[in-house]
């Protein structure tokens, strides 16, 4: 049970309509979640997640949103 | 649809704040630069517009001309994108003629302290209740990277290209000295502590200022070397300033050019301008 | 039997105040300038008496954007001013024609340029209302020539203002400013009070405040439930700003077009003998009222003289003026300045022979002046 909850991982919404690749997402993720690939902010290591919801509070885009 | 979609997000634990409530969502994506902090400051005032609990036909936000003052179009408020530098005295004609509306004004620092400046001082000293925030990137963005009344000294502009000459105004210190009863700064960085801020300026009743410092990365950043978004945000919003608390236990030498954050005036026993006009009303219709 | 009306001998800028606050005016922001500044003085003793707002602001600039702020909040808003202060509030002006939004201006005029006379009279600001601003502006002005029109006619520019959704300017000379004459006031309801049109729309989120239905749309106040958009930016009918080079097009000329449109309306003009009169007359302000008296010596002396005097100057009565000049072997245009309204007449009649009398050095034109020009054509 305990293990089985420990493994919901968030679910990280970027809209690439909105994302305009800035990056401040990516450099200020503190588990370094996040990459640019290319333009695009993207997720690469979601397990790494821990909700912290920085890269929302510091995307100026509207961009990017984390779910649980 | 968007309500059962709320109603099933309640029952998560991380629920990100629902920016769409506020937002006129076919206007976005809006039209600042890829990491112009513009952004970060708008998201944090609707999240302290959301705790205060205002009605939305209740807001009037209103703005000049520049990058900053285009944040009411992207707003579901009453909105008026008025004239550079005329927004405080537009905003004023609405408060007085309404004054259950609640006022906030976007503008940039060009728009404030130079072009609107005597609108600025003045309605400080009328101490009429309205929310001024100031966008603070130290550069006019909208025009191409001019020298603004916060440029740092020395620092390069497409007008001063060997080197700001004219020293920077500090905008709360003129918020403070024309006698705004609430003033205050952050920054886009510290956008938590901004949220806090922006909560109590608009709670405020009175004229509440608030400078946040953020970044032009395409603008001031090229010009002045800086190698990114990120990088500006963490040398002058982060680096660059201090907190209030912190500040308490350092002297003016240890705190050099740092900026102090946090609420750096409050009155709470200043007349406000629409409540002592109502009083002037009651009076003058007694004796008549 | 209704009550007996009062009768009071008043100063223009008082009648001028007078006649805004029984327009239903309830917001007043200016900046002092003489010589208009009884007009602010009285509205700050009158307005807090029933309810309105009078705010002193920080400059001319200020004065302007905070009544057009006035307005956007649903009152009807008027500042005052004079040459100096209407060049400062030229921008604001622009803003409240583009954003369409109603105030009401009043301009006494003095000495120009620059600081120029500020206690001599003056009719230099015709031009400058007309184009001050930049861009292809609406411009409604009315020109009364005696105190208890000063009244009258800016119950008419509210009226105007109201109703066109535009800036409406009232324009007269120092002379009428601070001359006094007996005004009698009119009963509430005795002279036609226009307020805004509401809108229809059973959706609040429907509301557009250009919608494009209408030639002159309805105008929400701010603070009702409507959230829409203003701005001086080209826009589009929800009012947010558009790049869209046809609706750019359409929308710099349907602000011009509603006024063009509905002209004859919006023009009053006073005609003295201009059925037969070979010599004509064109005046407005304290001018007109010289020319009314030497137009009315020369018929004396058998000479076919008549006067047209503008009440509306803008848009400029050129219909008006046609038909009075039908028979006009000269038009004579005595005004306060070096030549502005006489352009505006030689444009209209071309043919016929225009002849300016111009004074630019404080004092009237006097009617011996005027009479001597209509003596030349006898």
């Amino acid at each position: 049970m305990t293990e089985a909850a420990e493994k919901i991982l968030p679910r990280i919404e970027i809209d690439p309509k909105r994302c305009k690749g800035c990056s401040i997402c990516v450099d200020f993720c503190p588990t370094n979640v996040l990459e640019m690939k290319g333009a695009l902010a993207t997720v690469v290591k979601l397990e790494a997640c821990t909700r912290c919801d920085l890269c929302d509070l510091r995307c100026p885009d509207f961009a990017i949103r984390v779910f649980d | 649809m968007a309500e059962g979609a709320a109603v099933k997000k309640k029952q998560k634990v991380n629920v990100p704040f629902d920016y769409d409530k506020y937002l006129r969502k076919g206007k976005l994506p809006h039209i600042w630069c890829p990491g112009c902090g513009h952004g970060i400051v708008l998201k944090s005032l609707l999240r302290a517009i959301d705790k205060v609990g205002l009605d939305k036909s209740s807001i009037c936000m209103a703005s000049g001309i520049g990058c900053s003052s285009r944040t009411p179009g992207y707003v579901d408020f009453n909105t008026l994108h008025s004239l550079h530098g005329r927004a405080i005295a537009f905003a004023t004609g609405v408060k007085l003629a309404k004054p259950e509306m609640n006022i906030l004004v976007t503008i940039g620092d060009g728009d404030a302290l130079a072009i609107g400046g005597n609108h600025f001082i003045h309605a400080c000293r009328r101490n009429i209740d309205m929310t001024v925030i100031i966008y603070s990137n130290a550069i006019y963005g909208m025009t191409g990277g001019q020298v603004s009344p916060t440029t740092p000294e020395g620092a390069m502009s497409t007008t001063s290209p060997h080197g700001n000459m004219e020293p920077a105004f500090d905008a709360c210190a003129v918020a403070e000295a024309s006698g705004a009863s609430f003033v205050a700064r952050s920054t886009a960085y510290h956008m938590q502590e901004l949220e806090k801020v922006l909560t109590a300026a608009i709670e405020h009743k009175g004229m509440s200022v608030v400078e946040v410092l953020d970044s032009c990365p395409v603008y001031y950043g090229r010009q002045n070397k800086y190698k990114s978004a990120s990088h500006m945000m963490e040398e002058i919003e982060k680096k660059g300033t201090v907190s209030g608390a912190q500040a308490k236990n350092l002297s003016e030498e240890e705190i050099g050019d740092r900026f102090v954050r946090g609420i750096l005036k409050q009155d709470k026993d200043g007349v406000e301008y629409c409540d002592a006009y109502d009083n002037l009303i009651a009076k003058v219709q007694v004796k008549k | 039997m209704a009550a007996e009306r009062v009768k009071k001998l008043m100063q223009g800028n008082e009648a001028c105040a007078e006649g805004a606050l029984y327009a239903g005016c309830e917001f007043y922001a200016g900046y002092p300038i003489t010589p208009s500044t009884e007009i602010g003085e009285i509205l700050s003793y009158k307005l807090p008496l029933i309810g309105g707002k009078f705010i002193q602001m920080e400059d001319e600039i200020g004065g302007m954007a905070a009544t057009i702020g006035g307005s956007l909040a649903g009152k009807k808003s008027l500042t005052a001013t004079s040459g100096p202060g209407l060049s400062l509030k030229q921008e604001c002006i622009g803003f409240a024609a583009m954003a369409e939004v109603p105030c009401v201006i009043i301009n006494v005029m003095r000495g120009g340029p620059s600081t120029g006379y500020p206690t001599g009279p003056s009719q230099s600001d015709i031009m400058a209302t007309k184009w001050g601003t930049h861009g292809d502006t609406p411009v409604i002005a009315v020109t009364p020539s005696y105190v208890p029109e000063i009244f009258t006619e800016t119950v008419r520019a509210f009226n105007l203002a109201e109703k066109y959704r535009t800036p409406v300017f009232v324009l007269f000379d120092e002379i009428i400013g601070h001359m006094r004459e007996v005004v009698t006031i009119p009963h509430p309801g005795e002279l036609e009070v226009i307020d805004r049109a509401k809108t229809d729309v059973e959706n609040k989120e429907d509301y557009l405040p250009y919608d494009n239905r209408f030639e002159i749309p309805p105008l929400a106040p701010f603070g009702e439930g409507y959230r829409y958009h203003v701005t001086g930016l080209n826009h589009d009918e929800d009012g947010f700003p558009t790049n869209d080079s046809k609706k750019i097009d359409a929308g710099n000329r349907k602000i011009l077009a509603k006024i063009e449109n509905n002209k004859e309306d919006i023009w009053s003009c006073e005609e003295v003998d201009t059925e037969d009169a070979e010599v004509l007359v064109f005046a407005f302000g304290s001018s007109a009222r010289s020319a009314s008296f030497a137009v009315r010596e020369a018929r004396k002396q058998g000479i076919k003289a008549g006067l047209l005097r503008p009440l509306t100057i803008w848009p400029f009565p050129d219909e008006p003026l046609r038909k009075a000049a039908s028979k006009a072997k000269v038009v004579i245009v005595p005004e306060l300045n070096l030549g502005q309204t006489v352009l505006e007449v030689e444009r209209t009649l071309p043919g016929v022979k225009v002849e300016g009398l111009h004074r630019v050095d404080g004092e009237p034109i006097t009617p011996a002046e005027i009479l001597e020009v209509i003596d030349k054509y006898k």
